[in-house]
């Protein structure tokens, strides 16, 4: 049981809430996490969160896809238990086509799917782990990780100064 | 607080805030019950009887109880089919395709019209499924090991192919709806008063916070899944098409039929769309969100997928006559002159011409014609099917096995039952679930909003003493 203390900015604008995360950063504050009702345009630049690489994980999962479902019509079809049907080679490929793509797309998105789940911790819980029930709303909240000797007065006035409606104290026990 | 555009109309009409949007989509969530909700719902159950009914004497008896003979072996359950499947086509469509080309309307219908995929898709399945004739060895269709010296099914059969299709369409338009619904499962939970409702809802909004860090991933997910389900939708209704398509009766062999049917599909998915939508606006007070001008946008696609669909008609026509054979020819001939001729103009009055009326922009704009034309469209498509099914086999290669095809109670009882379905799963969504995306009608608010900030980054507060009251 370890305890963490944050600081929270509570804003009413996105346009305020980019520009104050812009502030926060460039005097030097680490910005814990943004929690906003909406994906807000442009936030990732200012955060400097990178590019996901969920799509490469989408083509990886979508090419194991495409294997499978060819190896398992060629193995099935041609050579475990090979049958003439209406005349066409065993490993007719133009016929494997439907089953192929639809195995592709159903491994890419499933893989791609659990792995962003994983990642981000998404899983059923009964708790509620929002910091500020607001932010789920209308409130776009800026958290910030107090650490021992954090000057919480500094703080307070940065978030103040740059737009911040109220500032608030969270502990969230893990 | 909203810009009021002179040349184009808001999408969110009404000048309403973000907190406004909360408020009006989790009001019918956390409220009880309202009668209207309850006869609905009400009615919708004895459907649902009907259908549990006719189930059961489709089990216990067999498929004779259904009007099937040697000559017409497919008929109401596969109509019943392809036309559910088709409906199910609009959702996907709404929330993937106008995903992809940014068109921003589409954010406060494509929840519900999601949930009316997922909901169409179920009713479909119960066709196949109950046609086998022995449903619990249903998974007899999936490539398994087996005792029978391991026969694998066989990857050449179009129907096989349906299998894969309508699985795959199932489960990814599950997921993307799902993942579409979890941020507002959030919103709710943070609302929510009672524990049963916080537990519930915090369970199915499998802990979302609205972390940037996430956000950024979701929308990288929604974009990807949408590039998958666009191909997918397509590639859906084309298989379905095949299980005809590939086949030498005359009247289904022809190579229009792929995108015949993806045309119509999106033609009756819309339609049905706009009879929901009509009434769910109405009756949860979303006028605001659910505007003229969705509904206007979506008459244009019913008026372009109708014209697809009446330029496929007279197309299959005229290359029946200009393939000179003969079979072919009489197909065509008996489907609009022969003893079926009234289903054959149902399907050109309901499908070629009313959609037509589309084209005055008062009809394109009014509520009642435009819910009288969608319950039109959907009664055409169901006609589309029945006289493609139906008129082709009723009169086969040999006229001595000429015959009629009649639908016993059992064949009404199976499709007016999956209307109890249908809308018994569409209320219980509309009741709990958010009908309309919040995240993401919040997301599109600010493109149509004034300049005014509330508040001025560069003006100076300081001075106040850290607020520690603490939230729990």
């Amino acid at each position: 049981m370890t305890s963490k203390k944050y600081i929270l900015g509570v804003f009413d604008d996105e346009d305020v809430l980019l520009n104050a995360i812009e502030k926060t950063r460039a005097a030097g504050t680490r910005i814990y996490d943004v929690f906003s009702p909406y994906p807000i345009h442009g936030i990732d630049d200012v955060l400097g969160i990178q590019r996901s690489r969920l799509p490469i994980v989408a083509f990886l999962c979508g090419l194991c896809g495409t294997s499978f479902a060819l190896w398992m019509q060629i193995y099935m079809l041609g050579f475990d238990w090979p049958m003439i049907i209406g005349g066409k080679p065993h490993v007719a490929l133009p016929a494997f086509i439907p089953v192929t793509f639809e195995l592709t797309v159903l491994c890419a998105a499933f893989g791609m799917v659990i792995t962003f789940f994983v990642i981000s911790g998404l899983r059923p819980t009964l708790k509620v782990p929002v910091m500020d029930v607001r932010s789920t709303d209308d409130k776009y909240v800026m958290a910030i990780e107090l650490k021992e000797g954090t000057d919480i007065n500094k703080l307070n006035d940065l978030l103040r100064s740059n737009g911040a409606i109220e500032v608030n104290e969270k502990e969230v026990v893990k | 607080m909203q810009h009021v555009s002179p040349i184009r109309e808001p999408l969110v009409t009404g000048g309403k805030t973000y907190a406004d949007i909360t408020e009006d989509v989790c009001r019918q969530v956390e409220a009880k019950p309202n009668v209207r909700w309850m006869v609905a719902l009400g009615v919708s159950l004895v459907f649902l009887g009907i259908f549990i009914y006719s189930v059961y004497r489709t089990l216990w008896f067999g498929i004779g109880e259904w009007g099937l003979n040697k000559t017409v072996g497919w008929a109401w359950d596969i109509t019943n089919f392809v036309w559910w499947v088709g409906i199910g086509h609009a959702g996907t469509l709404i929330s993937a395709i106008l995903l992809l080309f940014r068109q921003k309307w589409r954010t406060s219908i494509n929840r519900a019209a999601e949930a009316m995929t997922i909901f169409a898709v179920i009713c479909a399945a119960m066709f196949p499924v109950l046609h086998m004739g022995r449903p619990w060895l249903a998974y007899w269709v999936l490539p398994l090991p087996n005792t029978f010296g391991s026969l694998w099914v066989n990857f050449n059969s179009p129907l096989l192919w349906d299998v894969f299709a309508i699985s795959t369409y199932f489960s990814v338009s599950l997921v993307f709806w799902y993942i579409g619904l979890i941020p507002d499962f959030a919103t709710i939970r943070d609302r929510a008063t009672g524990p049963i409702a916080r537990r519930a809802y915090a369970l199915l909004s499998m802990n979302w916070t609205g972390s940037a860090k996430h956000w950024s991933r979701y929308e990288t997910v929604s974009l990807i899944l949408a590039g998958l389900a666009t191909p997918l939708v397509l590639s859906v209704h084309t298989i379905v098409s095949m299980d005809f398509a590939t086949s030498v009766i005359p009247g289904w062999h022809t190579t229009i039929f792929p995108p015949y049917f993806v045309a119509g599909a999106i033609f009756s998915g819309f339609a049905m769309v706009l009879t929901l939508m009509i009434i769910t606006r109405k009756t949860f007070k979303l006028e605001d969100y659910i505007t003229l001008e969705h509904v206007e946008s979506m008459n244009k696609v019913i008026t372009l997928t109708g014209s697809i669909v009446g330029v496929a008609y007279i197309t299959e026509f005229f290359i029946a006559w200009y393939s000179g054979v003969e079979y072919e020819q009489y197909a065509f001939i008996n489907r609009a002159t022969g003893p079926y001729w009234w289903a054959y103009w149902s399907m050109m009055t309901c499908n070629v011409i009313t959609p037509q009326l589309f084209w005055f922009r008062s009809i394109r704009r009014s509520l009642t014609a435009t819910f009288i034309i969608s319950i039109f469209v959907n009664i055409g498509m169901w006609f589309e099917r029945f006289v493609i099914i139906v008129t082709s086999l009723h009169r086969d290669f040999l006229p001595s096995s000429w015959v009629m095809f009649s639908p016993t109670s059992i064949d009404i009882g199976v499709y007016v039952g999956t209307m109890g379905l249908f809308f018994t799963l569409f209320l219980l969504f509309a009741k709990f679930f958010p009908v309309v995306n919040m995240a993401e009608v919040k997301s599109i608010l600010k493109s149509s909003r004034g300049v005014n900030h509330t508040h001025n980054p560069d003006a100076s507060m300081h001075g106040t003493a850290p607020n520690t009251h603490k939230h729990d």
